[in-house]
C-alpha cells in the first residue's frame, strides 16, 4: 500500500500548490505543476494500453496534438466554450484511434511500435503544412474559452483545479478499469493473447476498445495542454514527445495505477530542476532511467510499494 | 448415447507438413474419452484442430450438433469447449482469483465457490499471482479456469505431465468427481492405468490417423496393442 500512500500524498501536495505558490509569490509554480498534471493524464492514458495491454504505442503524442488542435481550431473559429471544445477534442482523438486502431492492432511487437510512430509522423507533417492554422509556427489561441458561458478559465487557479479534477478522474477511471472484467481480459491478453482467444474472447475488440479509450483520454490531455499554454504547435506531436510519454510510464511503473503520475512528475521535475543546472540535463536523466529500469522493478510505484512493506 | 463431439476425417497441416490424415472419432455426452499415442502422432494437433487454433483442411468437426470447424477459436470456446492446454498457460500477471473470473461465463453452473470445493487448496491463495504457483497448482488453476467457462466438453492436453505423484492423485480425483457429475471429458495423458480406470472409451492415434478405438475393457485386454502404439 506504499504506492497508494505516496500517490495520495502527492495529490494532496498538488492540491496545495496554488496556496503554496501564492504564499511564496511564485505564480509560475502553477504553470509547472499544471503542465505536469496534464502530462500525467496523458501518461495514464498511455499506461492503459502499454502497461496493462502490453501495446507499446510510439505515437501517443499524436492524440495530444489532435486534442490540442481541436481546441485551437475551434477557438480561432469563434467556438470557445470548453464544453464544446472538449467533446470535439476527445471525439476527434477517439475517432483517430478507432480508424488507425483497425490497422495498428493487426500488428504486434516491433511492428506495432513502428506503425504507431508512422501514423503519428503523418499527423505531425500534416499539421506542419497546415498553413491555415499556423503551419510550422503553430497556432496561438486568442483567449481561453468559457466554461458553460462563465469566464472562469481566465483564472489560473481555476484552470489548475480543473486539470486537477480531470487528473483525479483519470486515476479513478484507470483504477476501476483494471479491476474490471475488461481490465482482466486486457491484462490476460498481455501475457497470453492466444490463450485468451481460446477461452472465448475476441481479443481484437478488447484491444481496440482500450486503444480508443486511451486515445480519447490522451486527446483530453491535449485539449487541456492547449488551454494551459494558450498555444498549440506541431512540436506537441513530435515523435520525441511520444518517447517522453513512454519514459514517464516506464519510470513510474508500467501497469500500475499510480505509476504514470509518479513518472510524469518525476520526469518533468527532474527536467525542470536539472535544466536549471545545465541544459544538457538528459545526460543525467539517461543514467537515472537506466538505474530505475535495472534496479527498481516496477518503476517508482514498485519502489514505493516495497518501501511501504518495510516495517 | 448421443455424441457431444464428432470428428469426421479431419486433415490438418502446418504449412507444407501435414500432421493429421483423416482423424475420425466421437465422444458421447457424459463420456470420458481419451486420445492416446506416442509423441508426434498428432494428439495435440487434433486438440488444436478442435479448438480452431489450427484450422483443418478437410473433414468436419461437429460439436453439440453444429459444425464448428469454420469458427475462429473464440467462437469455438463460446460454443462450449473448455481447453486445459499443454503447459497449463495460466496468466502469470493475474491473481488466482482473476485467472478464474476473468474468462468466466456468468450465470452457469460453475462458480468460484464450486471450483474451490473441487480444489480446496486455492482457498488461501486466491490473491497470489499466477506466476508464483507450483506446477500442480497451475494445472488445477487451468482446470478451474476452463470449468468457469461452463464447458459442455472439457479437453485436457497432458493432464498430469510433469506433476508429482501426490498432485497427480489430486487431479485424477477431481476428474473422477467431474465425471460422476456428468461432465463430458476428452483427455490426453500418458498414465494408462489411471486412464483405464477413469475413461469409457479410448482412441489411439498413429501417424495422424486413428489406429484403434475401443472401451477400457478392450484396451486392457490387449497388451500387444499398448506395446505397439504406446510403447508400454
Amino acid at each position: 500500500m506504499g504506492a497508494r500512500f505516496a500517490a495520495f500524498a502527492i495529490l494532496a501536495l498538488l492540491a496545495a500548490v496554488p496556496a503554496i505558490a501564492a504564499l511564496l509569490d511564485q505564480p509560475f509554480y502553477l504553470d509547472i505543476f499544471g503542465r505536469a498534471m496534464v502530462y500525467a493524464i496523458a501518461a495514464i492514458s498511455l499506461n492503459l494500453i502499454l502497461g496493462y495491454g502490453g501495446l507499446i504505442s510510439f505515437g501517443h503524442a499524436a492524440f495530444i496534438g489532435i486534442g490540442g488542435y481541436a481546441v485551437g481550431i475551434l477557438s480561432v473559429n469563434g467556438i470557445d466554450d470548453v464544453l464544446l471544445q472538449w467533446p470535439a477534442a476527445i471525439g476527434a482523438a477517439g475517432m483517430f484511434a478507432l480508424l488507425t486502431g483497425f490497422v495498428v492492432l493487426r500488428t504486434g511487437g516491433a511492428h506495432f511500435i513502428m506503425i504507431t510512430l508512422a501514423f503519428a509522423q503523418m499527423l505531425f507533417f500534416l499539421f506542419t503544412s497546415l498553413e491555415l492554422y499556423g503551419g510550422d509556427d503553430g497556432l496561438s489561441i486568442p483567449h481561453r474559452g468559457t466554461l458553460a458561458g462563465f469566464k472562469v478559465l481566465d483564472s489560473p487557479v481555476a484552470l489548475y483545479y480543473l486539470v486537477f479534477a480531470v487528473l483525479a478522474g483519470a486515476l479513478a477511471l484507470s483504477a476501476r478499469l483494471v479491476e474490471s472484467r475488461f481490465g482482466m481480459v486486457l491484462r490476460g491478453c498481455k501475457s497470453n493473447e492466444r490463450r485468451m482467444r481460446a477461452l472465448g474472447f475476441s481479443t481484437f475488440r478488447y484491444k481496440l476498445a482500450a486503444y480508443v479509450l486511451s486515445g480519447a483520454l490522451c486527446g483530453f490531455a491535449g485539449a487541456l495542454l492547449a488551454l494551459e499554454s494558450e498555444f498549440v504547435g506541431p512540436s506537441v506531436l513530435h515523435w520525441s514527445r511520444s518517447g517522453e510519454l513512454i519514459v514517464m510510464v516506464v519510470m513510474g511503473g508500467m501497469g500500475t495505477v499510480f505509476g504514470p503520475l509518479f513518472g510524469a512528475l518525476a520526469y518533468l521535475m527532474l527536467g525542470h530542476f536539472l535544466g536549471d543546472l545545465t541544459k544538457h540535463w538528459h545526460v543525467i536523466l539517461g543514467p537515472v532511467l537506466i538505474l530505475i529500469v535495472l534496479y527498481a522493478r516496477g518503476g517508482l510505484a514498485g519502489l514505493f510499494a516495497r518501501l511501504g512493506k518495510r516495517p | 448415447m448421443t455424441a457431444i463431439l464428432e470428428l469426421d476425417g479431419i486433415e490438418t497441416a502446418y504449412g507444407d507438413s501435414q500432421i493429421l490424415f483423416g482423424v475420425s472419432l466421437r465422444v458421447g455426452r457424459g463420456e470420458v474419452a481419451t486420445l492416446l499415442g506416442r509423441n508426434g502422432m498428432g494428439k495435440t494437433t487434433t486438440v488444436r484442430s478442435i479448438m480452431g487454433l489450427s484450422p483443418i483442411r478437410r473433414g468436419a468437426i461437429r460439436f453439440d450438433g453444429k459444425n464448428i470447424h469454420d469458427l475462429p477459436p473464440h467462437r469455438v470456446a463460446r460454443a462450449g469447449l473448455g481447453l486445459v492446454p499443454e503447459g497449463r498457460q495460466i496468466f502469470p500477471n493475474l491473481s488466482v482469483r482473476e485467472n478464474l473470473t476473468a474468462t468466466a461465463r456468468p450465470g452457469g453452473p460453475w462458480t468460484l465457490a464450486r471450483v474451490l470445493e473441487l480444489f480446496p487448496a486455492f482457498g488461501e491463495r486466491l490473491d497470489a499471482m499466477g506466476i508464483v504457483l507450483s506446477g500442480g497448482e497451475q494445472q488445477m488453476l487451468a482446470i478451474g479456469r476452463a470449468l468457469m467457462t461452463d464447458p459442455k466438453l472439457l479437453i485436457l492436453d497432458e493432464a498430469t505431465e510433469g506433476l508429482a505423484p501426490l498432485v497427480r492423485r489430486e487431479i485424477w480425483r477431481a476428474l473422477a468427481q467431474l465425471k460422476s457429475e456428468g461432465q463430458s471429458i476428452l483427455i490426453i495423458d500418458k498414465n494408462i492405468d489411471a486412464l483405464l480406470r477413469l475413461a469409457d472409451s479410448h482412441h489411439v492415434l498413429d501417424k495422424g490417423r486413428v489406429a484403434w478405438s475401443g472401451s477400457s475393457a478392450d484396451l486392457a485386454a490387449q497388451p500387444d496393442l499398448q506395446h505397439k502404439y504406446l510403447g508400454i
